[in-house]
């Protein structure tokens, strides 16, 4: 394996007192799909800009493709395809122009542009849009239109803001259905999110991020077998707040977590503990069993749900 | 490399990512594409001027008949005013695309932010605003002198020289209003706008000579941008040359050094946090 193709050692960003970014390492190599799961405010958009070259580093260091943000940056940008997590389209432009400047921008010739604007149309399935405006686009569309700009340069690696972010549930999957096409093509990708299950489907690998920092880092099965039992079972009870209830459910599986509504209880497998709740004489008003996910990792690390 | 040495470096070259680099004309070419059709542009570009000539230099030229000038000859009303108006008019034009399109763009459209993702630095989109802005003036301006020519108001050929003022005019305000407009917080702040160019448009020897004013009056004029503007304008269309006429080129081309270098500046400092 070659060098990283980002390396950041103690990256840390402040805008005035306050620390978005506090004091992180991580290293991504090239072609896989790389993650930074978190909450809103986690600072997973300011690592972002930082890796993309748009915001400039307070402390430590960075190296992207080798080279340093702060001082080489426009080599940095000429190489990375960014999809921002607002869209950032020109909103004056049609679908085909939105492309085709986007490409000028990197200095392409206009016939090296051409081709690939067709390509890029038919990838992100958007070619009997070609000539329409972008604002007349559902969310959708800009956003597939949002990554076929981000690939008109051919970039080596592609930044993802919150892909999906907004999206019906379908859109979504259309979107995640191409940016897989894209892993399949062995681009190397970094993508940030606040949903676990986008973070499962997509990520080779990924850090927890909260507050600022990283909480944990691996594969999303690794982090799952390191802070998580295989399956959950959830308990509603028949009362206004679960707070304090846990006690009843002493001996039940590895660990319990106590949200507002429910109780989570970690075990090996659902459907026994599901069994000695009810031989403990508890009557649950509802339950789920599930396989535990990124989110159980999640909470047990800061003890708070992903999405609120 | 330490990380010391790494904040030092980052802290001496930050401003490369400001400098432009040859890749303003692609800023130029996403504003030619956003035109689209460019004979809207070229019909506001020719009624203008003749509104202006008409009802200014036509129907207030016949109550008013000759003037004279400083030199002591004197010309028809209506070619006194119609290189003023050609002046005003390429204030206008400029103050307006570098503040109220490029305000719009850097706000609403985030065009600029999408352009900061490739590699194409803030320098590049203040230098290839201010072209952009200068162009369309020209454009402009050029269809008011030929309207101005047409009309027989012009005295020679020297009159083309004319574009060399409204292009440095058009540079002038066109990188004070982007210097400008990176101070701008919302639409209100643009009514200091109008609150600078009006008394601009009025006072600065457009619609009159200033030996009119007083002395003191006089000295305050030239303090006017627009003021050098319309006579370097004025002495060209008029033909009639002057060597305070490197004076007023002089003024205008400092005005637009500063203008420039403070848009660069404040608009990669707003950009890039």
């Amino acid at each position: 394996m070659g060098e990283p193709l980002v390396e950041a050692r103690n990256l840390t960003k402040r805008f005035g007192t306050f620390t978005a970014v506090d004091s992180v390492d991580f290293t991504i190599e090239r072609g896989e799909v790389f993650g930074f799961l978190g909450p809103n405010g986690a600072g997973k958009s300011s690592t972002m800009r930082m890796i993309g070259a748009t915001s400039p580093i307070t402390e430590g260091q960075l190296k992207v493709f080798g080279l340093d943000p702060n001082a080489d940056g426009r080599e940095i940008r000429a190489r990375l395809g960014v999809v921002p997590q607002e869209d950032m389209l020109d909103e004056e432009l049609t679908v085909t122009d939105n492309l085709t400047i986007y490409g000028r921008y990197f200095s392409l010739p206009r016939s090296v542009i051409k081709p690939r604007v067709d390509e890029l149309l038919e990838f992100a399935q958007l070619t009997e849009k070609r000539d329409a405006k972008v604002e007349a686009l559902s969310g959708g569309m800009k956003r597939r239109l949002t990554i076929a700009r981000a690939l008109i340069s051919n970039p080596e690696l592609v930044i993802l803001d919150e892909p999906t972010t907004g999206l019906d549930p379908q859109a979504r999957h259309v979107l995640w259905d191409r940016l897989y096409r894209l892993k399949q093509r062995g681009a190397t990708l970094i993508i940030t999110t606040h949903y676990m299950d986008e973070a499962e489907q997509l990520c080779d690998r990924l850090v927890v991020m909260d507050g600022g920092r990283i909480a944990a880092e691996g594969s999303p099965a690794e982090l799952i077998d390191r802070h998580a039992t295989p399956e959950v079972l959830e308990v509603r009870l028949d009362v206004d707040d679960h707070a304090g209830r846990e006690a009843d459910f002493a001996g039940i599986g590895s660990r319990t977590e106590v949200l507002a509504d429910r109780i989570l209880l970690y075990v090996e497998h659902a459907d026994e503990a599901l069994q000695e709740v009810r031989a403990k004489g508890i009557i649950p008003a509802a339950t789920v069993k599930r396989r535990a996910g990124l989110e159980d990792v999640f909470l047990h690390l800061t003890g708070r749900t992903l999405v609120d | 490399m330490t990380p010391t040495e790494s904040r030092a470096m980052g802290a001496r070259v930050i401003p490369s990512v400001v400098r432009p680099t040859y890749r303003a004309q692609h800023v130029l070419e996403r504003n030619w594409i956003a035109s689209g059709a460019f004979w809207k542009v070229m019909i506001a570009g020719f009624f203008e001027p003749v509104f202006y000539l008409l009802a200014i230099g036509v129907g207030l030229g016949a109550m008013i008949g000759d003037i004279t000038l400083a030199d002591g000859t004197s010309v028809p009303y209506a070619a006194f005013v119609a290189p003023g108006m050609l002046a005003a008019s390429a204030m206008n034009a400029a103050v307006m695309e570098s503040t109220f399109n490029v305000f719009f763009k850097f706000k609403y459209g985030r065009v600029y932010q999408a352009m900061l993702a490739t590699p194409i630095g803030a320098g590049d989109i203040a230098v290839g605003e201010i072209g952009w802005s200068l162009f369309r003036g020209f454009v402009y301006s050029a269809t008011f002198l030929a309207v101005m020519g047409v009309m027989g108001l012009t005295e020679s050929w020297w009159a083309i020289g004319a574009l060399l003022g409204t292009t440095l005019i058009g540079l002038a305000f066109g990188a004070v209003g982007m210097a400008a407009v990176t101070f701008m917080r919302s639409w209100q702040d643009f009514d200091l706008i109008t609150f600078v160019t009006l008394p601009l448009f009025l006072f600065s020897a457009t619609f009159y000579p200033i030996e009119v004013y007083p002395p003191w009056l006089q000295t305050v004029a030239t303090f006017s941008p627009l003021y050098h503007g319309a006579e370097l304008v004025r002495g060209f269309a008029l033909g009639r040359f002057d060597p305070s006429m490197l004076t007023n080129a002089l003024v205008l081309a400092s005005m637009a050094t500063v203008g420039a270098i403070i848009a660069v500046r404040r608009l990669g400092r707003l950009l890039l946090s």
